[in-house]
């Protein structure tokens, strides 16, 4: 039971971040039509945002201090960071909090990069075939991914979880198990409760605005509303930017629990592909459900009791299930008929 | 025998080919490229690419799985190493026969979707092959360690023939001959000679002629009685044999087979090799994957001290300022310079290399006023 | 009409040039194509040079990316040592005198780099170049064991000399060894023999293990050798499970230790990969747990300083073996110690330790034969005894390529003095405790006679 619980929450945990980022990838197809292999990408600059915000938080200034001498014997070098010179206590607080403080940089940076991106490139791609979108973002996705490694060289930075979230929450005490049985690190618990809260967002916002009515009807019948006098393609370019944001959140908070490399968007655009491909292309509950069911079933598959049985289960798991649900239902789980077979 | 005979037009485009191959010693001399280590993977590579093109060229699937086949490819040859013979010919016969296995039972498999389905499980398939080959697989695979020889493995068809076991680690051979550095190239690229030799009749054949069919409008030709998913699929087996026989002759020149040639990465370099040349045509894959191998094997070399003597023509300050700016591009940031290499292609010349070369010819020819021209095709159509 | 004459002068060109090609070029080169092999005796000759080419292959990207970074800063302090700039390093503590930085045999060393990417495809290839283009005559580098055991087995091909660096694989040395492959660095083997006596010390008799282990070479021979040396204290291990490198999130992993009902874990896991799980088991709150009446405990057996920073605070407490360490306080250590970190602002770590002195047992071990001659350069390397390394008194055994030195146990430091000061020795297991037979890994180490760069 114990066990069960644990893994339930690892999966619902990975769960909610692979659902966000199918969640923007599906946006995408959904408006513009077009398949982005880029979104990975955005996540990983997502993440960068965090980084930077902390780099510059932690900006030093040195001096040498001729008096002391290194370990190894030459002058020590005293460093004082600029944010406590600055702020004071409120310096090495905000210092503590960059993760979260990141997410007011990533919004408007990653609105302006997904709205230059879909103005400066992808727009030229709605009449060209899909293996051509495939090829351009994916060639786009490799330059954004090298232009951070760059700047930021190849090795993951390590972003800490702010003081009041470390340590490991007694879960199972809350489900009346006995204490200390089943706990989870708080910042994970966090991170599954902002992936639910970005998605009941996303839902909301095209459920109960007029501007997510005309987008939902765009996207149903994107010539008729067009007919109506209504500039679809403005609010289909904004729903890229909405999309860029949410990969682009989902990859700052993302980072305690995964210090980000440059290849980090690599690594999660195959699992993206799939996770997306399984809910069906251009279904927005079908991502979300198959991002959790992939996310519960490669946790449990991680189990030794079920390892033993099935030896490598935990390696070709969400690929086993893409294939069989591909064969069983062909749209995936939830996706309409006729979209992208050719 | 009409099996052999080209149309003259190819039989120049073949004759032209093999000089540029046979001759790659010589030519790539100038560019520091002409190791046999390098140049062995340029025709290895080529090779896979022109098999490639055959599915993806020619029907337009857009397989992301096609590493597997070369793993296969690799794995096998090695075990025909270890257990039959040093021999190459048993190796690479086994390499293509298992890969084709491999490819007939996933192209079923796959070919019951298309579109980004079809790509997604190839993918799955692929990934699938790559991860089990690292970890349980093991036993067969070595995982991360990789595949090799070693100088106590069985060899039963050696040993029948009263092969004495040496001292040291025996290397591939063929009928006796052993196949080190240029040996090994030069029967990597009679391999590929006779692979682009099969793949230009391929194009020409009407068997080819139903790929592109089917390429062109799938619905179009099921409405008409036909049946393409066969056509489709033996197009993917001969695609997987190819991906199949260039990873023995990577185990050939290199008696040793690791996970990561199975990596979904490998799949689409093959992807960017095929797209980068052009796509559809015989030469474009080729050029394709020497322009990559090329840059990952020497650009990737370049550094700061190179670029140095590069721009010492240029004043000082501007000169730092140059090579900084440079260096982003070249040694490590390769990758840099081939991601945008690579959206410059699809976005201004989908045809790839290839279709940026006839646009030129098609200019030239056009400023000395012969032949009327034909409007150039978006895709191309050879 | 025009298009077919267009053809024919086409094909006119191409067949005179063809013809040319075939005469100048092709022709000549078949039959020569040995001849960059040079007709000397051995692969890369270089006594017709005034230089000598070193081949340095690390991870500069993957999991191990640090360990190889720091490497390649180790290398070329070596080699500006050995060309006489700098302050010499460790070359005046060495017990051998032959080094006069001079170069070596008095040429100079000039050296090339490669991205192994920490994949054995990648490697090889890596290797290749530097031995068929540049000219390399010793290969060094390494940082995963999968990595070093094929490098190494192209070497033997090759006939070029491997001298490996970080790799800690029992199979190295063990049923993988080469006769042109060598191993400063300690193993798996050794780690256990020597963490065991302090684990018994700190966590009693009386514990339960989980193992989590990278998927290789490594991974698998550390969980052997840690889960024998820890079964003889009387400790019971669970079902070790087995995870993929350069994995990333290990949480699915981490989850059902809780509840497996064991109280030590051990994380097989090296660079990156021990970075992320290492944290990621401190964040389940695994080490404010208790489990059967006694406190959790975490136990990493291989641990360098490099990845106790990426660790940070979760590296507090624990134990771990290391083959140096820069805080040693012989000659050798400190002399390295002080250039390295004149030159790079930090300290050396365990991987640059290696692969410098590597480099410089090659350099010296090529002075005393007289000769870059493998074999010869082999037969001067096989049980040799040196001393001012910082290991200590140390022995290149001839019967499998591997050193017996001291091994420290280290632990991570509570309330370290400076950003650098993150480990700190605990114990020293003794050469003569973790010298083994090397008949308990089998393997072979193949012939001497070079194999001419076929």
């Amino acid at each position: 039971m114990d066990a069960i619980l644990a893994q339930l929450l690892n999966g619902l945990d990975k769960g909610g971040a692979y659902a966000l980022i199918a969640l923007g990838l599906t946006l995408v197809f959904g408006t513009l039509g077009v398949v982005n292999f880029a979104h990975g990408a955005l996540f990983m600059l997502g993440a960068f945002c965090a980084v930077t915000i902390r780099l510059l938080l932690s900006m030093e200034t040195v001096t040498i201090d001729p008096e002391k001498l290194s370990p190894w014997g030459t002058p020590l070098e005293v460093r004082t960071p600029l944010a406590q010179q600055w702020f004071g206590d409120w310096g090495s607080v905000m210092l503590d909090y960059s993760v979260p403080l990141a997410i007011l940089l990533a919004v408007p940076i990653m609105l302006i990069l997904g709205i230059v991106m879909e103005r400066g490139l992808i727009k030229h791609f709605y009449k060209r075939p899909h293996a051509e979108q495939i090829l351009v973002t994916f060639g786009l996705a490799i330059v954004l991914q090298e232009i951070v490694k760059a700047f930021f060289g190849p090795n993951p930075i390590p972003q800490p979880v702010p003081t009041d979230f470390r340590g490991a929450a007694d879960v199972g005490a809350w489900f009346g198990l006995q204490a200390g049985a089943v706990t989870y690190p708080v910042w994970r618990l966090v991170y599954l409760l902002f992936s639910v809260g970005i998605l009941a967002a996303v839902f909301a916002f095209l459920r109960f605005t007029t501007f997510g009515m005309v987008v939902r009807a765009g996207m149903a019948d994107r010539e008729t509303v067009g007919i109506l006098g209504i500039n679809i393609d403005r609010r289909f370019t904004i729903m890229f930017g909405l999309a860029a944001v949410v990969a682009g959140v989902a990859g700052v908070m993302y980072t305690p629990l995964l210090p980000p490399n440059y290849h980090l968007g690599m690594d999660f655009l195959v699992l993206s592909f799939v996770v997306v491909v399984v809910g069906g292309m251009g279904s927005l509950p079908g991502a979300v459900a198959a991002g959790f069911l992939l996310g519960i079933v490669q946790s449990f598959a991680s189990m030794t009791e079920i390892k033993s049985l099935l030896p490598g289960i935990d390696q070709i798991i969400i690929y086993l299930i893409a294939v069989i649900i591909l064969l069983v239902r062909p749209r995936g789980l939830l996706g309409r008929s006729g979209v992208m077979e050719t | 025998m009409d099996i052999l005979v080209l149309p003259r037009k190819d039989l120049i485009v073949f004759i032209c080919f093999a000089v540029v191959v046979l001759a790659m010693p010589i030519w790539l001399t100038p560019f520091g490229a002409a190791y046999p280590g390098l140049m062995q993977k340029f025709v290895i590579f080529a090779l896979f690419a022109v098999g490639y093109n055959i599915l993806f060229g020619l029907t337009g699937y857009l397989s992301f799985g096609h590493a597997a086949f070369l793993g296969v490819g690799s794995y096998t040859a090695v075990w025909s190493f270890k257990l039959l013979t040093m021999d190459v010919l048993p190796a690479l016969v086994l390499a293509v026969v298992l890969s084709g296995i491999f490819s007939l039972a996933i192209g079923y498999v796959s070919l019951r979707r298309s579109g980004i389905y079809f790509s997604i499980l190839t993918l799955a398939f692929a990934q699938m092959c790559y991860n089990l080959a690292y970890s349980v697989l093991t036993p067969i695979t070595n995982g991360e360690t990789s595949l090799q020889l070693s100088r106590l493995d069985a060899r039963v068809v050696d040993a029948a023939f009263g092969v004495v076991r040496g001292e040291r680690l025996p290397s591939p051979s063929l009928f006796g001959v052993e196949l080190g550095g240029h040996a090994g190239f030069y029967l990597c690229a009679v391999v590929l000679l006779v692979a682009f030799f099969v793949a230009q009749k391929v194009f020409n054949s009407p068997f080819g002629m139903m790929l592109k069919a089917i390429k062109s409008n799938q619905t179009r030709m099921s409405y008409t009685g036909f049946n393409t998913r066969p056509y489709a699929l033996a197009a993917f087996v001969i695609s997987g044999m190819y991906a199949g026989l260039a990873g023995g002759l990577l185990a050939v020149t290199d008696p040793l087979a690791g996970a990561e040639r199975m990596q979904w990465t490998a799949s689409g370099e093959v992807v960017l090799m095929t797209i980068l040349g052009g796509v559809g045509t015989l030469i474009g894959p080729v050029i394709g994957a020497w322009l990559i191998k090329y840059l990952e094997n020497i650009f990737s070399a370049f550094n700061d001290a190179m670029l140095h003597r590069t721009f010492s023509f240029l004043p000082d300050g501007l000169q730092d300022g140059v090579v900084a700016v440079a260096s982003k591009f070249v040694g490590e940031g390769w990758h840099l310079t081939l991601g945008l290499v690579f959206m410059l292609v699809v976005i201004f010349l989908p045809g790839g290399i290839m279709e940026g070369a006839r646009r030129i010819r098609m200019a030239f020819g056009q400023r000395s006023g012969s032949a009327p021209q034909t409007k150039p095709d978006p895709v191309p159509a050879e | 009409m025009s298009d077919s004459k267009r053809v024919i002068t086409r094909r006119q060109v191409i067949r005179t040039g063809m013809a040319g090609i075939l005469a100048t070029g092709v022709a000549p080169l078949v039959l020569s194509r040995n001849s960059w092999a040079q007709d000397k005796n051995f692969c890369n000759n270089p006594d017709s040079k005034s230089s000598v080419t070193l081949g340095f292959n690390m991870p500069l990207t993957g999991a191990y990316a640090d360990e190889g970074a720091d490497e390649q800063r180790a290398f070329e302090l070596a080699v500006e040592h050995l060309n006489g700039g700098g302050d010499g390093g460790m070359i005046p503590t060495f017990s051998s005198k032959t080094l006069k930085g001079n170069g070596i045999l008095g040429k100079k060393v000039a050296f090339v780099t490669g991205d192994t990417q920490t994949k054995a495809d990648a490697a090889r290839d890596s290797a290749r170049r530097m031995i068929e283009r540049d000219g390399a005559v010793m290969i060094s580098g390494g940082s995963s064991s999968g990595v070093a055991i094929a490098v190494q087995g192209l070497c033997q091909e090759m006939g070029v000399l491997f001298m490996a660096a970080l790799t800690h694989s029992n199979d190295t040395t063990g049923k993988d060894k080469k006769r042109y492959g060598f191993r400063h660095f300690f193993n798996a083997y050794q780690s256990g023999i020597a963490i065991a006596p302090t684990l018994a010390k700190a966590y009693g008799k009386d514990r339960v293990a989980y193992h989590l282990t990278a998927d290789y070479t490594w991974g698998w021979t550390q969980e052997e050798s840690m889960k024998n040396a820890t079964e003889a204290l009387g400790w019971k291990t669970l079902t070790p499970v087995r995870t993929p490198v350069g994995a990333g999130d290990f949480s699915q992993y981490i989850t059902p230790v809780l509840s497996s009902g064991a109280d030590v874990l051990i994380l097989n896991h090296y660079g990156f990969d021990m970075v992320n799980s290492l944290t990621q088991a401190v964040q389940f709150g695994l080490r404010d747990k208790q489990v059967n009446g006694k406190q959790f405990e975490i136990v990493v057996p291989l641990v360098s300083d490099l990845m106790a920073k990426g660790a940070g605070a979760a590296m507090k407490g624990i134990y771990g073996t290391s083959n140096w360490d820069w805080q040693l306080q012989d000659a050798g250590s400190q002399a390295f110690t002080k250039s390295f970190g004149a030159k790079y602002g930090q300290p050396p770590s365990q991987a640059a330790h290696t692969s410098y002195v590597q480099t410089l047992l090659y350099a010296d071990a090529c002075e005393r034969a007289g000769t870059f001659y493998p074999p010869e350069v082999i037969k001067s390397l096989e049980d040799y005894d040196f001393d001012g390394l910082g290991n200590g008194p140390t022995t290149y055994r001839g019967s499998d390529h591997q050193c017996f030195k001291d091994v420290l146990v280290v632990q991570g430091k509570e309330s370290p003095a400076n950003p650098f000061d993150l480990l700190e020795v605990v114990d020293t297991a003794s050469k003569d405790s973790v010298t083994y037979d090397p008949a308990i890994f089998g393997g072979e180490l193949g012939p001497y006679e070079p194999n001419k760069c076929t």
